[in-house]
C-alpha cells in the first residue's frame, strides 16, 4: 500500500460505505460527494441533519454519514425549519431536484428563504423529474422533449422554465444564494467553494442559504453521460446562467 | 390552582404550553385562530419556537421535523385545514414519531361555514391520510376537559410514538367557561434513543416512512397494529351518566354528548330510564362498554353533529342485538337538549326494529326540519 | 518532470460511466473490457502510464469510487 502521505483524495469519510442508486453518470452523485467534503472539511458531520426529498434524490439519506429525515415531496424546507428552530446549534440542509423544490414544494421554499430560516438548500436542476422516468418538470427548457411533452415543451399551453435562484434571491431573507454547474471539473471546484459558503452562511446565522446545480439526468435525456455534460454547457447553461445571485454583504466578509 | 374564566382556543393553548410545548407550528383557520394568536406571544416569551407558517402544508411539515428531532410539538387547525395536514399525519404516522394535533371543527365539506361540527369524526377515527396507521383521538366536551387532555395528549403521543388528535367543535373553542390550569410543568430532556438530532456521540439515525421492500412495509405496518392492540386495551376513556339500569343508551362525544346529557337528565325527571355514555377517547374506541352496554338497554341512541359517523362504530359494537337509532345535526348545526329529549321519548315509547338503517328514519325525520 | 501518480477504483462504486475518462487530462484511461464489476460494469483504469496523480477523475466522479496518490519527493526542510 501507498504510503500515507502520498494520498491525493479519498472517498469522504462523511460518505457511508453505500454504492448509491443513481444511473452511471449521474451527476447526483457529484453534489453529494461535494456536499460530503464541505461537512467533512467543516467538521460538522455529527451535528448535521439532512433533509431528503421525493424524487431521484429520495435515498440521500443512506449516503451521508449524518443524521437525515425524509420528507414529503417538496416539504423539505418546511420539516428542515421545523428541525432547525428546536435544535438552532444544529446544521440542517435539504437536498431538493427540481420537481420537489421547483413545483410542488414552491411554496415550502420560497416561504422559508422569505423566513430567512438559517438552513441551506441543495438544489439540484437537471430540467426534468427524474425518478419518475423523466417528465416534464418547471425548469424543463422550451422545447425539450419528455415524456409528458413528447412534441417538445410547448410554452403556449405548457408554460415557461421558471429560473430558482433568480427568484429566490429577490427575498430579503435570503443570505447566499448562487447557480453553479457540475458540467467540468472547474466548475464543480466552484460548486464545491459554493456549497463550502453556503454552509458557513448558515453556521454564521446569515440567513437562508441556496446552491442551484445544474446537473445531468443521462437516463431520462437519453444520451450518455458525457454527452450529457454538453448538453448542461450548451443548452442549460445560456438558459440558467451561472452566477452569484445574492451575496449578503456579511458573507463577503467570509473567507473561504 | 383556582378556577378563572377560560377561552377554549386560549385554555387549550396554554394547556399546552404547560404541558411542555417545545414547538408550535400553525395557520390561520376560524375557529381556531386564537390558538395560534395566543402561542405567537406566549412561545417567544419562553424562548420557544413558533412559526406561523405559509400553510397548514408548511405547518404539519414543521412538526414533522420537529417531532423527528424529539421535542413536544404540536400543531392546531380547523377542518379544511385539516384535511390538508392528511398528507403530512400519514408520514408521521409512518415515521413513529410523536405528535400533537388539534382540530376545531366547523361544518364542510368544502369550506362549509364557521360554525361548530362533527363531522371530521371519520378523518380523524378512520380516515384521513393515506395508508395503514392508526392514531389517538381525544374529544372533550367543555374547556376544563380540553385542558386536562392536552397534556394527556402528549404523554400518549409520545408513549406509543403515534399521533394524538383531539377533536372539539368549535363551540369548545369559542367558549368561555370557569376552569382551573394545572401548574406549569418544566421542559424535560426526553433524550429518546430514535430523535434525529444530531449524531454526537452516537450512530447516526434516519428518520423516514419509506420501506421500499413490501415485506419491510408488512412488518412495520404489523408493528403499528400490535401498538395499537396495546393501546386499545390500556387507553379506552369515556365518562358514563345514569348508566346503571338504564334501559335506553344515549352515545354522543363532545358537545352532542354534553348536550345530550341536559337532555337524559330532564328525561330522568320523567322517568324514563335513559342514560348517557359519552366517549372521550374516540379512538380507541369504547366497543367493548357498549357491548357489555348491550345486555342491559333495550335500545341505543346515537346524537351527532354529523350525519351518523359515530353511529357506525357503535352499531359495531352492538352487532344488531338491540336497534340503534339516530340524530344527527349536520352542517354546523348544535342540537337543543329538547329535541334530543324529544327524541329520547320517541325511543322510550316505540316499537323499534332491528332490521331497519337508522339513517332512513333519521331522514325522514328530518324532513320535517326546513 | 512530472509528478507520478498513480489511481485506485472501486469495483464497489464504480459504474463505467466514462466522466473520468473523458476528463483525464493525460488521456490514460478507458474501461477496463477484459473485466466486470460484480454489478456487471466495466470499471475504469488506466490502461498506459503517464497519470501524474492530478485527481480530476475522482472530481468527476459522481461514485466516489476513485482513490488518487501522487508519489511524494521528500521535502528539503528549510534553511534555519
Amino acid at each position: 500500500m501507498a504510503a500515507p502521505e502520498s494520498l491525493v483524495y479519498e472517498r469522504p469519510e462523511s460518505f457511508t460505505e453505500t454504492p448509491t442508486h443513481y444511473c452511471p453518470g449521474c451527476t447526483h452523485g457529484v453534489a453529494h460527494r461535494l456536499v460530503a467534503e464541505v461537512l467533512e472539511e467543516m467538521g460538522v458531520t455529527n451535528r448535521t441533519i439532512g433533509v431528503a426529498p421525493v424524487g431521484c434524490a429520495v435515498f440521500a439519506y443512506n449516503y451521508f454519514d449524518t443524521d437525515f429525515v425524509e420528507a414529503p415531496h417538496g416539504r423539505a424546507p418546511a420539516m428542515a425549519t421545523g428541525v432547525k428552530r428546536v435544535l438552532p446549534d444544529r446544521v440542517v440542509f435539504t437536498y431538493q431536484g427540481d420537481g420537489d423544490l421547483a413545483s410542488i414544494g414552491m411554496g415550502e421554499i420560497v416561504h422559508a428563504a422569505a423566513r430567512g430560516e438559517n438552513i441551506t438548500v441543495i438544489f439540484i436542476n437537471n430540467a426534468n423529474f427524474g425518478m419518475t422516468g423523466g417528465q416534464m418538470a418547471p425548469t424543463t427548457l422550451p422545447g425539450m422533449k419528455t415524456t409528458s411533452s413528447p412534441n417538445g415543451r410547448d410554452v403556449e399551453s405548457q408554460g415557461y422554465p421558471i429560473r430558482m435562484s433568480e427568484m429566490i434571491s429577490t427575498l430579503d431573507g435570503v443570505g447566499y444564494c448562487v447557480r453553479r454547474s457540475l458540467h467540468d471539473p472547474k466548475n464543480i471546484r466552484l460548486a464545491k467553494k459554493a456549497i463550502r459558503t453556503a454552509f458557513e452562511t448558515q453556521v454564521r446565522g446569515l440567513g437562508f442559504s441556496m446552491v442551484e446545480l445544474l446537473s445531468t439526468c443521462p437516463t431520462n435525456w437519453g444520451m450518455t453521460p458525457v454527452n450529457s455534460l454538453k448538453f448542461v454547457e450548451e443548452h442549460m447553461i445560456p438558459a440558467y446562467p451561472l452566477g452569484d445571485y445574492k451575496v449578503s454583504e456579511a458573507i463577503k466578509q467570509v473567507k473561504i | 390552582m383556582a378556577k378563572e374564566l377560560w377561552k377554549g382556543n386560549e385554555a387549550i393553548a396554554e394547556a399546552a404550553v404547560r404541558a411542555g410545548l417545545q414547538a408550535y407550528f400553525g395557520y390561520p383557520i376560524t375557529p381556531q385562530t386564537e390558538i395560534l394568536e395566543y402561542l405567537s406571544r406566549r412561545m417567544p416569551e419562553l424562548g420557544r419556537a413558533f412559526v406561523q407558517a405559509e400553510s397548514e402544508l408548511g405547518a404539519i411539515n414543521m412538526v414533522y421535523g420537529a417531532a423527528c428531532a424529539g421535542v413536544r410539538v404540536m400543531s392546531t387547525s380547523s377542518s379544511p385545514g385539516v384535511s390538508l395536514m392528511m398528507e403530512g399525519l400519514s408520514y408521521i404516522a409512518g415515521t413513529e414519531v410523536p405528535a400533537v394535533l388539534v382540530n376545531v371543527m366547523r361544518g364542510g365539506p368544502g369550506l362549509g361555514n364557521i360554525a361548530p361540527s362533527q363531522a371530521d369524526y371519520n378523518q380523524a377515527v378512520h380516515g384521513g391520510g393515506h395508508g395503514d396507521y392508526p392514531r389517538i383521538v381525544l374529544a372533550p366536551a367543555s374547556v376544563q376537559e380540553a385542558i386536562d387532555m392536552m397534556g394527556l395528549s402528549f404523554d400518549l403521543a409520545e408513549k406509543y410514538r403515534m399521533i394524538s388528535m383531539m377533536i372539539l367543535d368549535g363551540s369548545v373553542g369559542q367558549m368561555m367557561e370557569p376552569a382551573e390550569m394545572p401548574e406549569m410543568k418544566p421542559i424535560v430532556e426526553r433524550n429518546w434513543d430514535w430523535a434525529t438530532n444530531g449524531a454526537l456521540n452516537r450512530e447516526r439515525r434516519i428518520l423516514s416512512s419509506i420501506y421500499i421492500e413490501p415485506a419491510a412495509e408488512e412488518v412495520a405496518n404489523l408493528r403499528l397494529a400490535n401498538r395499537w392492540k396495546e393501546v386499545q386495551a390500556n387507553e379506552v376513556r369515556y365518562k358514563e351518566y345514569f348508566l346503571d339500569d338504564a334501559e335506553i343508551v344515549v352515545v354522543g362525544f363532545g358537545t352532542a354528548g354534553r348536550v345530550s346529557l341536559s337532555a337524559v337528565r330532564a328525561a330522568r325527571a320523567q322517568g324514563i330510564k335513559v342514560g348517557l355514555l359519552r366517549p372521550i377517547t374516540v379512538s380507541p374506541f369504547p366497543y367493548e362498554v357498549i357491548d357489555q352496554l348491550t345486555g342491559q338497554a333495550k335500545a341505543f341512541l346515537v346524537v351527532e353533529m354529523n350525519m351518523g359517523q359515530m353511529l357506525s362504530d357503535v352499531r359495531l359494537a352492538v352487532r344488531g342485538r338491540v336497534p340503534v337509532e339516530f340524530h344527527g345535526r349536520p352542517g354546523g348545526m348544535v342540537p337543543f337538549p329538547d329535541e334530543i329529549l324529544h327524541e329520547v321519548q320517541r325511543v322510550n315509547g316505540a316499537n323499534l326494529s332491528v332490521q331497519t338503517d337508522p339513517i332512513d328514519g333519521w331522514l325522514a325525520r328530518m324532513a320535517e326540519v326546513k | 518532470m512530472p509528478a507520478k501518480g498513480w489511481i485506485e477504483v472501486s469495483d464497489l462504486y464504480c459504474k463505467g460511466c466514462e466522466l473520468c475518462i473523458s476528463a483525464c487530462p493525460q488521456e490514460v484511461m478507458e474501461l477496463d473490457m477484459s473485466r466486470l464489476t460484480p454489478k456487471g460494469y466495466h470499471p475504469a483504469h488506466t490502461f498506459k502510464d503517464g497519470c501524474t496523480g492530478c485527481a480530476i477523475c475522482a472530481l468527476v466522479c459522481p461514485d466516489a469510487a476513485i482513490t488518487v496518490y501522487r508519489e511524494v519527493t521528500k521535502a528539503v526542510p528549510a534553511a534555519g
